[in-house]
């Protein structure tokens, strides 16, 4: 009753916080003269009014629910992955590498090799965080915002010199056996929209964390090291490797966060394809207080607004999203305090 | 020839280090007060429009300079307000606050302007390639007052104090958010004025004109070890390698391993491979006054 309790408060406080921000937002709207309940009708109508709208928002959706995933884990075990990004950005390059350099191989070869290369490349590039916190103590959220830099050059250098193809900031294409099916192909719902099977591996990694994380004894371990970590070496737990486990999982899984793009939508790796999902996922971990299922939640409602901007840029210019997305963020840290949100009160 | 080439070298590498120079500084300030500023990202983005904007429709640049500076300081508020008074997480306001300074400036540039990537030529400082340029000069004084108030001044051992420990600090009567305040407020002043620079440099603004001068910025700081003096070595050395990059194509170093430079060596220093580097002991912790 209780629990219920608090996720009634927390759930109200969220739709709270929102609806400030999004009067917040309205004064942007009001400045150059345009009428802020016009421009968020449109919003809503055209993204959840229709099934193409909804592929989109789905679409948008897909990568924030993996990069939401990679924070909340990484939170649970008491470390603060701003690295999702640069994990996203190997993991896709990983999975694009994998899916045009083994062109041969049947569709059910290369699309688990495909994915486990993604898993492989952001687990690698966020366990680098991992190892450093554990063996040197030093502190993963510097750590993981350089390796952001890091993998954007390393990638950038890739693509630009080793498999460029001449005049674009993209890789080569995938072999169609990599293609994840869109659901319009496949089923011929959500028309027109690039909306893909990608999703499902997305709610998988949702049922998986979930799993993990209440159910065996590595996520109960994990756990604990983020409640209480002298408790844990109290326990015996082995402190450093749990540290190093966790990033990777937390890696892993925001490197799945280019199969959307990669392997069900362009086919190919390119430059800036994340735009910033790598810090979004962090504010849907927070505002969906680490829990998988309230993750894929408000990555759609962070999906409604990506997909609506351009649905209003008409009226006014899409970026208003992009402003309200920061002020959303903002607003929720900054009533955490008022209503006791225990994950999103500063931690060190 | 060889004089022209490396003059022409040694002026770029300035050019190359002032963005990153003043907002180091800035945040030197802020950590040294025990507030983590990632925001400087957005706020040299902000700067850099504010100048903009206030340059194109007065056709004067020290009004401009003065959007700048004045922008930064709001967006140091805003971020101040959220990680101070609200005692949020840092990092994430500074996230949050990025993310809002690239939605705010691509959204006035299309008001504006008509076109969210870039701005209208504006007049900017010719004196920009002469040797002493006033500009230069100027983050010059700065640095030697950001060392001289941080640790020759009544007001950096206050500053210091709240950083390293408020408690104490507290109990000797000294007000720790208003330093901290003090603190993130400076930051935002000179990445304003670094976002100057920037716009000045170019004669425009373009959306996203800050690439991440913010971060190395940041790591500059730490690679200095949280010391003005050390931050502006740091700053020259990436100014210098970066400039050497674009002077000496052939070199056949790809650029990408020189951007990813400061980032490696901050991950170097941060696991103490070359002496300490120890942050303010209570760096990114909220302070919570105990009654």
């Amino acid at each position: 009753m209780n629990i219920l309790k608090k996720n009634i408060a927390n759930g109200l406080g969220t739709v709270i916080a929102i609806i400030i921000s999004l009067i917040i937002g309205s004064l942007f709207i009001a400045v150059i003269g345009k009428n802020p309940y016009i421009v968020y009708l449109k919003l809503f109508i055209d993204t959840l009014g229709n099934t193409y709208g909804i592929g989109q928002v789905l679409f948008k959706a897909t990568p924030l629910i993996l990069t939401g995933l990679s924070v909340a884990i990484a939170f649970k075990a008491g470390l603060f992955n701003i690295g999702a990004e640069g994990q996203m950005n190997i993991g896709a390059f990983a999975t694009a590498w994998a899916g045009f350099t083994f062109e041969s191989l049947p569709w059910y070869f290369l699309i688990p090799l495909s994915i486990t290369a993604g898993f492989i490349g952001g687990a690698f590039w966020a366990s680098i965080a991992g190892v450093l916190k554990a063996r040197f103590g030093s502190h993963e959220v510097i750590n993981t915002i350089m390796l952001n830099f890091i993998a954007l050059a390393l990638v950038s250098y890739f693509v630009n010199n080793v498999y460029f193809v001449p005049a674009t900031i993209h890789t080569p294409e995938i072999s169609q056996n990599a293609y994840l099916q869109r659901f319009d192909a496949l089923t011929g719902l959500f028309k027109g929209s690039p909306f893909n099977i990608s999703f499902i591996a997305a709610l998988l990694a949702c049922l998986a964390m979930y799993y993990l994380i209440w159910k065996t004894p590595l996520g109960y371990e994990i756990n604990t090291m983020g409640l209480n970590k002298n408790a844990a070496k109290y326990a015996k737990m082995d402190i450093k490797k749990l540290t190093v486990l966790s990033m990777a999982i937390a890696g892993g899984i925001a490197g799945l966060g280019g199969l959307n793009f990669v392997n069900g939508y362009k086919h190919y790796f390119e430059l800036g394809f994340s735009e910033n999902a790598g810090y979004i996922g962090i504010a849907v971990a927070l505002i969906a207080r680490n829990n998988p299922f309230g993750i894929i939640i408000v990555s759609m409602f962070f999906g409604i607004l990506e997909y609506g901007g351009l649905a209003i840029n008409t009226i006014v210019p899409k970026e208003i999203v992009t402003i309200l997305q920061g002020i959303i963020i903002l607003t929720v840290i900054t009533l955490s305090r008022i209503f006791d949100w225990e994950t999103l009160k500063s931690t060190k | 020839m060889d004089d022209i080439l490396n003059i022409a070298f040694f002026l770029q590498a300035l050019r190359i280090t002032i963005p990153y120079l003043l907002p180091s500084l800035g945040a030197t300030f802020s950590e040294k007060g025990g507030v983590i500023n990632i925001a400087l990202e957005g706020i040299l983005l902000v700067g850099a429009f504010s100048t903009t904007v206030g340059t194109f429709y007065t056709h004067n640049i020290f009004i401009g300079i003065l959007c700048g500076v004045i922008s930064g300081v709001l967006i140091g508020l805003i971020h101040s307000y959220v990680a101070i008074t609200f005692k949020a997480n840092q990092i994430v306001s500074g996230i949050a606050i990025n993310i809002l300074a690239l939605g705010i400036t691509k959204f006035f540039c299309k008001i504006i302007f008509n076109s969210s990537s870039n701005s209208e030529r504006i007049i900017g400082l010719e004196t920009l390639n002469l040797p002493f340029n006033p500009f230069i000069i100027l983050c010059v004084i700065i640095l030697a007052l950001s060392y001289i108030s941080i640790y020759k001044t009544k007001f950096g051992l206050r500053l210091r104090a709240a950083g390293e420990n408020p408690e104490a600090a507290d109990s000797l009567g000294i007000n720790v958010n208003k330093m901290r305040y003090i603190g993130v407020l400076i930051s935002g002043a000179l990445s304003g004025l670094g976002g100057s620079w920037l716009a000045f440099n170019q004669h425009s603004f373009t959306d996203g004109m800050s690439a991440g001068r913010g971060y190395i910025a940041l790591a500059a700081m730490i690679i200095g070890k949280w010391n003005p003096l050390g931050a502006a070595v740091a700053c020259l050395l990436f100014g210098f390698a970066e400039s050497f990059t674009l002077q000496f194509q052939e070199s056949g170093i790809p650029t990408q391993f020189i951007q990813m430079l400061p980032y490696v060596l901050t991950i170097i220093v941060l696991a103490g491979f070359i002496g300490k580097a120890t942050p303010p002991a209570a760096d990114g912790i909220p302070y919570e006054k105990k009654d």
